[in-house]
């Protein structure tokens, strides 16, 4: 199975990262009494590392070709065919309710704040997908409406202290605004130019905030913004950690229904029409302009709720809550979860929100796993973790047909 | 049915259109045909409002149309088959009709028509859930003009429906879009460079040389030309 080759391969490999990894792993500058330290010990543990792994991945891959005849069921097709059953469908269903409810009592104070910032990213992550998965538009920008929803919440607050709830959809209307705004200007750009043009317009925003002092109050931002309130009363802290949680359990919910209309309405095949070919699309007589400003607008009405409720939550915004990383770091969240899959961005969001919550201890190497997991991520499972099942509509007629094609 | 009148169109500074003068009638299949280069495609494209005409005008049924937006004009009654099929690869062959009769809202009729191509391309009813992408060349053709003809319209548009396809398959397609003209009494408007197969099956037919006509007549006339004999059909 492994042959003189692979063994030389691994060989290589093994020196390969001895060689890039010399400098940090076996190098060490004592600043202190300025001496160098060798760790010559880390060199052979990496050379090894390598070598074992290298020829773990040979094998992995040699068994997989060998195993690819036998097709077997995927964990998500088990999943799948499991909720197919009504009784395990709403016993797990209930179960996650269950979960869902009881959570911000069970857990502490902290734990409830990281998972309303995970569900934040879900929603963020949901509307970003209507662009980049459903309309095929890749987006760099996003986090400048996510911007235009907190500063929205920020500066009606502060100059006319109107509340949380009336600010909700106003911040929507704001960012579906900016949305149709950045759209005219890049109806006929695609690609490549239509990310650099959308990266570009994401730093305009934060620039525009950042410097505009008389407007946005700069870098020192906006703060003592009020938090959520019920029917005007003030909460104390406990209670409004818990109730912005439920408020964003109740966001979060709102979005996955709306968005799964929006994909199955003819809106949403128009948008998934125009990632397959623009010209085709055309074709058919479907409005491409209106097509294209619908998606960037009905993304960007996640991004302001989110902001708002961002605003709300945090109850201090400034322009560095806003740079490119975070709209990355959004994009992240839809290509890992799986482009177009409303199941794989959840579960892209809490993956990648909440995994370096509970890996602080790792903080230092935060940016190199998570440029290990991306590659790694392309490589297995390009469609990423809960890859898009096309739905496909069938009339009754047609599906006893489909069967008998199945059987 | 169709009138196109002395319509020029550039590309940038590069005109590909000379004042051409097209006519249509209701019923008819009328093809254009040229050599590669001649403005054979951008006279379809323009006559769809993808690229802009610079003059002249474009009438369907009394109504000017060199103006409009492509979808407008795709709603007035003309559908296309663009140049290479551009189906839609992700979506299944069913979907890819659908898509077709995006613009209609009568679900009963919608049923009727897939099934009457489905009547018209027995191959495609055999994959309807196969994705678009992996069908072959002669069967994405297929596709592309079952698609068009979900949108029922009056006047069908192809751009060269012969292109990299088996002579058999040709053959085939050919005889389609004269069963498509006949049954429903659909005007055919063809692109063509195998001017050999558009003129059998045309009624008349238009010679494109460098984005001006020099030649119009009725098809079998133009079938026996000595002139088009040796630059088009290689005799």
């Amino acid at each position: 199975m492994i042959t003189i080759k692979d063994l030389k391969k691994a060989f290589l490999n093994a020196l390969w990262f001895i060689f890039l990894t010399f400098p940090i792993m076996v190098m060490k500058v004592n600043t202190i009494n300025d001496t160098l330290i060798w760790r010559w010990m880390n060199m052979l543990y990496i050379g090894v590392a390598a070598f074992v792994f290298t020829l773990l991945g040979k094998i992995y891959t040699v068994r997989k070709a060998n195993r690819s005849e036998i097709v077997k069921p995927s964990l998500i097709q088990i999943v799948n065919s499991k909720m197919e059953n009504k009784k395990v469908r709403y016993s797990s269903l209930a179960a996650v309710v269950a979960i869902v409810i009881l959570y911000p009592f069970l857990m502490s104070m902290y734990q409830t704040s990281i998972m309303t910032t995970a569900l934040m990213y879900v929603v963020l992550g949901l509307g970003l997908n209507i662009v980049v998965g459903f309309g095929g538009l890749l987006h760099l920008g996003y986090a400048a409406f996510y911007a235009v929803g907190a500063y929205t919440y920020g500066l009606l607050f502060y100059h006319f202290g109107l509340n949380f709830w009336l600010c909700l959809p106003i911040g929507a209307v704001f960012s579906a605004l900016f949305g149709i705004i950045l759209g005219f200007p890049i109806l006929r750009l695609r690609g490549d130019y239509l990310a650099i043009v959308t990266l570009a317009f994401g730093e305009i925003v934060r620039l525009v905030l950042e410097n505009w002092n008389e407007f946005s109050f700069g870098p020192s931002g906006i703060a003592n913004i009020a938090r959520p309130m019920i029917f005007g009363q003030k909460l104390k802290l406990a209670q409004v950690t818990n109730f912005t949680y439920f408020i964003a359990v109740g966001l979060t919910i709102l979005t996955i229904i709306v968005i799964r209309r929006m994909e199955s309405s003819k809106m949403g095949r128009a948008w998934e029409a125009m990632r397959e070919d623009e010209i085709a699309c055309q074709a058919m007589g479907i409005d491409i302009t209106k097509a294209k400003l619908t998606a960037f607008s009905m993304g960007a009405v996640w991004a302001g709720i989110m902001g708002v409720l961002f605003a709300a939550k945090t109850t201090f915004i400034n322009p560095a809550s806003f740079t490119t990383w975070e709209s990355i770091v959004i994009l992240c969240v839809v290509v890992i979860g799986g482009m177009g899959s409303i199941p794989g961005v959840i579960a892209g969001a809490l993956i990648f929100i909440l995994t370096p919550e509970y890996l602080r201890a790792f903080s230092q190497y935060r940016m190199l796993i998570f440029g290990i997991a991306l590659v790694v991520m392309m490589i297995f499972r390009p469609g990423g973790i809960i890859p898009k099942i096309r739905r496909s509509y069938q009339f009754a007629a047609d599906k006893e047909e489909t069967q008998e094609v199945e059987a | 049915m169709l009138k196109i009148k002395n319509i020029s169109t550039y590309y940038g500074n590069i005109q590909a259109l000379k004042d051409i003068t097209i006519d249509v009638s209701e019923g008819e299949i009328i093809t254009l045909i040229g050599a590669n280069g001649a403005g054979k495609s951008t006279t379809l494209m323009s006559l769809c409002g993808i690229v802009p005409v610079k003059s002249g005008s474009i009438e369907f049924e009394g109504q000017e149309i060199s103006k409009m937006n492509p979808d407008r004009i795709v709603s007035l009654g003309i559908s296309q088959v663009p140049e290479g099929r551009r189906i839609f690869p992700q979506l299944s062959v069913r979907e890819n009709l659908d898509m077709g009769a995006f613009l209609r809202n009568d679900k009963d009729e919608i049923k009727k028509d897939i099934e009457y191509v489905y009547d018209l391309f027995p191959r495609l009813a055999e994959r309807r859930h196969q994705q678009g992408g992996t069908l072959s060349g002669g069967e994405q053709q297929m596709l592309a003009i079952s698609r068009a003809l979900m949108a029922r319209p009056r006047l069908l548009l192809l751009d060269e429906p012969s292109l990299g396809l088996a002579p058999l398959i040709v053959q085939q397609i050919f005889d389609i879009i004269k069963k498509v003209n006949q049954e429903n009494n659909t005007t055919v408007f063809l692109v063509e460079q195998n001017a050999n197969m558009a003129l059998k099956i045309a009624h008349r037919g238009y010679v494109l040389e460098t984005g001006k006509i020099s030649m119009t007549d009725d098809a079998d006339k133009l079938l026996a030309n000595e002139d088009v004999k040796k630059a088009y059909l290689g005799i």
